[in-house]
């Protein structure tokens, strides 16, 4: 078994922003069910480009759960333009550091952000 | 602390109070070196043979035909290596399940760079052994067959009867690991038609760190460690004294527990409570081994569409400790190579879980399981993308 920050027991005991939002504007997803980790993000934004509200569903360890939840409470109240500047590289850093193994759930959690706000965007351009 | 519920005894054990007891002496006031002449190292070398026949008599052996080793994973080393470079004259093939520990597997890919040639066997759905596939790969250049006796994550009981025949009638050795057998069912060497077993003491209420190799007389095998002349120049290094007593005294007493009607009933009744409170109260869960040859502390399940490590960290939040053959808890990318040689897809053997249970079980704390897991499984099915979709 790993040795997980206390940050991440956190965040995976609070699971922050967890479930689905129905009608969402964006969603993102990412991952594999194979290799054990899938990340769906939604996405809520306002007429300013504001995200009003992130959630997420996660099949997966503990460190995706507790990235996912960490991600969704980043981009939650921040612009697009800013959400987009989101890395895996920060998510690990508020997290107090992941073993190793465990860094491709950062990564998943900033794709999958990115690919929520694609998605909200190109929902847009086709309106 | 919080109160522990250990349902990881496949694992490791609890050491059993009287063995502990029967330890204590020999790492204090007995501390000689048993290969000394003087009288006060004979006291502890007669001490040792004194446990070498316990173990012998747990197996059905004959004390010669015991070697201590440090546990397990040496008692394997030993086996597979001791034998290959026995008999590298007479061939270089060697036969073994898909579903072997580590200690076996990565011993024999080990081999295998060194000029081997090792054939996997495949085994059904349940875990057992394809017998005609094995009959099917003896070659004439076969020098061992190992397959273990019962597996450490599904606890399916493997035909060692059977297999011990058909490498005795193709003049091959055969070696088990009987490290999850052992304590568990009757062992008796004889019987089997084995040439070699491993046992190790943690798994049956002994000390870590001590095991035993039996060597049936007359086997061609060359020693692993060398040195100094211990075990009969089998096996060199000073011996582990307090470990050797405390695992004779712990074959006693595993003797004794598998005639006890009382333990054993006690055991699979609770283990049976589990497996069924588990299917009635959870939906969509996979008992995984065989439904009868398996041994009665086992239960691996799989629940689907959410993951192994997630389920046992939440049951941790409760004090529960169990395991999981998902790809987090394994060390690497993939899943346990048990549950996806049984055929389980990958995403159903990542919701991999174990209890393995103990004579120190009690039902409160199978209650307790019973009562903790189903929330734990609802909170995690309830963030899982697949549960809505009821599809993975």
């Amino acid at each position: 078994m790993l040795q997980y920050s206390d940050k991440v027991m956190e965040q995976f005991r609070s699971m922050k922003n967890a479930g689905r939002i129905e009608n969402a504007d964006g969603i993102g997803k990412v991952g594999n069910p194979v290799c054990g980790d899938v990340m769906w993000i939604y996405i809520k934004v306002d007429e300013n480009e504001v995200i009003t509200d992130c959630k997420f569903e996660t099949f997966g360890c503990v460190a995706a759960i507790a990235t996912s939840s960490l991600a969704t409470e980043l981009v939650k109240g921040k612009k697009i333009d800013e959400a987009m500047t989101i890395t895996n590289k920060r998510i690990v850093d508020l997290l107090g550091g992941l073993p190793k193994e465990k860094f491709h759930c950062s990564v998943l959690a900033e794709e999958g952000i990115k690919k929520a706000i694609e998605d909200y965007k190109q929902k847009k351009s086709k309106k | 602390m919080k109160k522990i519920i250990y349902l990881d005894n496949n694992a490791t054990t609890r050491i059993d109070k009287r063995v502990l007891q029967s330890m204590l002496p020999y790492l204090e006031e007995y501390y000689a070196n048993p290969s000394g002449i003087y009288y006060f190292a004979q006291e502890v070398k007669k001490e040792i043979e004194k446990a070498r026949e316990k173990v012998a008599k747990f197996l059905n052996a004959t004390p010669f035909e015991i070697i201590f080793t440090s546990g397990g994973t040496e008692s394997d080393n030993f086996a597979i290596k001791g034998i290959a470079f026995a008999n590298r004259e007479k061939g270089k093939h060697i036969i073994t399940s898909s579903i072997e520990h580590h200690a076996v597997l990565n011993t024999l890919k080990y081999l295998e760079k060194q000029g081997f040639e090792i054939t996997f066997l495949p085994v059904d759905k349940y875990g057992i052994v394809d017998i005609d596939a094995l009959k099917e790969s003896i070659r004439k250049d076969t020098i061992l067959i190992s397959i273990m006796y019962a597996n450490n994550e599904i606890g399916t009981i493997e035909p060692i009867k059977e297999i011990g025949e058909i490498a005795r009638n193709n003049n091959v050795y055969f070696h088990t690991d009987a490290v999850q057998a052992a304590g568990k069912i009757k062992i008796d060497v004889k019987e089997l038609n084995v040439d070699l077993l491993s046992i190790s003491g943690h798994k049956f209420y002994g000390p870590k760190g001590i095991g035993a190799l039996f060597i049936r007389k007359g086997v061609k095998i060359e020693p692993v460690l060398h040195g100094g002349h211990h075990e009969r120049n089998q096996r060199a290094g000073t011996e582990n004294v307090a470990g050797i007593i405390g695992l004779g005294r712990a074959c006693e007493i595993a003797e004794e527990d598998l005639k006890n009607t009382e333990i054993k009933n006690k055991k699979k009744k609770l283990k049976d409570k589990l497996e069924k409170g588990i299917l009635e109260k959870i939906p969509e869960v996979i008992v995984n081994g065989h439904p009868e040859k398996r041994i009665d502390n086992t239960l691996n399940i799989c629940i689907k569409y959410i993951e192994g490590e997630s389920i046992l960290i939440q049951l941790d939040f409760e004090g529960i400790c169990a395991s999981s053959g998902s790809a987090c808890t394994s060390g690497s990318l993939e899943p346990s190579h048990v549950l996806l040689a049984l055929g389980l897809p990958h995403e159903i053997a990542h919701g991999s879980l174990r209890f393995s249970l103990s004579k120190y079980t009690e039902e409160e704390e199978i209650d307790k399981v019973l009562e903790v897991l189903p929330g734990a499984v609802q909170k995690l099915r309830n963030l899982s993308p697949f549960w809505k979709e009821k599809k993975i």
